[in-house]
């Protein structure tokens, strides 16, 4: 099975990155872009097949490294 | 006072904080790689600054989670202080042994000058030698250094004295320029200036010595 993981910045916490994407697509031409935000892609592929089982423990592994929960909000997609 | 730095892949700036401790302590620190599980007992533990793990992840994250530090966090919580710089600063917030988090500067630059500190609270395990208020000049070197914590946790930090040293001028987006904070008991601090680059004139001053005094006083 696989996990896809999304790690974004929650609202609220200031994003430099996404901020200086946001300029530099400005800058290209791009207009009409509001606001960047910038985040982490993270895919897994996992031996276990329980879908319930598979998707506490990504969970629990996203507490514990993937995504520091002072700063990032995650979400977690199985296949 | 034996002393420890803990030595992860990547850190450089851990013989840097060898030396300081040797010349203000008289005694060579142990130096504990990170793939140890146990080291002998000592009186300070100091994480060093660098980039450990290349920073991958997020800054600390790995270190974070390696043996040693089950170790390390193990004796912070018995009350054994505990010092983090620079990248042992992120260290001790991704162990949530301090709060808060340490994100890229907010300009995006990476800063490295000497800044000018001010000491916000002059009663703590770290900063007994310095005067309330007191301006110290301290290097900075850092890409991630802008600390975030929510507000209600930025006024408990602030009104429990939590506080240790402030940048006097903005220099990376850090909420309330916070350059450093320790826990609720007192015996963890984590700073992202290096004190230990400023133990003697010729390194340019000698405002850091203090905060290892400090601790020296404390501990008797």
């Amino acid at each position: 099975m696989k996990a896809r993981i999304h790690v974004t910045l929650k609202n609220g916490v200031l994003d430099p990155q996404g901020k200086a994407i946001e300029h530099a697509l400005s800058n290209m031409g791009f207009d009409g872009v509001n606001e960047a935000r910038q985040g982490k892609f993270i895919e897994l592929e996992l031996s276990e097949t329980d879908r319930a089982k598979a998707e506490a423990s990504v969970d629990e592994m996203c507490r514990k490294l993937l995504a520091n929960t002072v700063i990032e909000n995650y979400s977690i997609e199985l296949e | 006072m034996k002393s420890a730095v803990i030595v992860f892949p990547g850190s450089n700036c851990d013989r840097d904080m060898a030396v300081a401790l040797e010349k203000i302590t008289g005694t060579k620190p142990l130096m504990v790689w990170h793939q140890e599980y146990d080291f002998d007992k000592v009186d300070f533990i100091a994480l060093p600054g660098g980039f450990s793990y290349g920073d991958y992840l997020r800054c600390g994250a790995m270190s974070a989670r390696s043996h040693v530090m089950k170790e390390v966090i193990k004796r912070a919580e018995d009350g054994v202080p505990t010092f983090g710089v620079c990248n042992g600063f992120q260290i001790l917030t991704e162990t949530g042994l301090l709060p808060g988090a340490l994100m890229r500067n907010a300009n995006l630059h990476f800063v490295c000058k000497d800044v000018t500190l001010t000491v916000e609270n002059a009663d703590s395990m770290f900063t007994n030698a310095y005067d309330k208020g007191q301006e110290i000049t301290i290097p900075v070197a850092h890409h991630d250094g802008n600390y975030f914590a929510d507000d209600e946790t930025l006024n408990r930090l602030e009104g429990e004295g939590q506080v240790a040293f402030k940048y006097a001028s903005d220099i990376n987006g850090a909420q309330r320029r916070i350059a450093g904070v320790m826990n609720a008991r007192g015996n963890v601090l984590g700073m992202m200036p290096h004190p230990e680059r400023m133990i003697e004139p010729a390194l340019g001053g000698s405002d850091g010595r203090k905060m290892f005094e400090s601790v020296m006083n404390r501990l008797g």
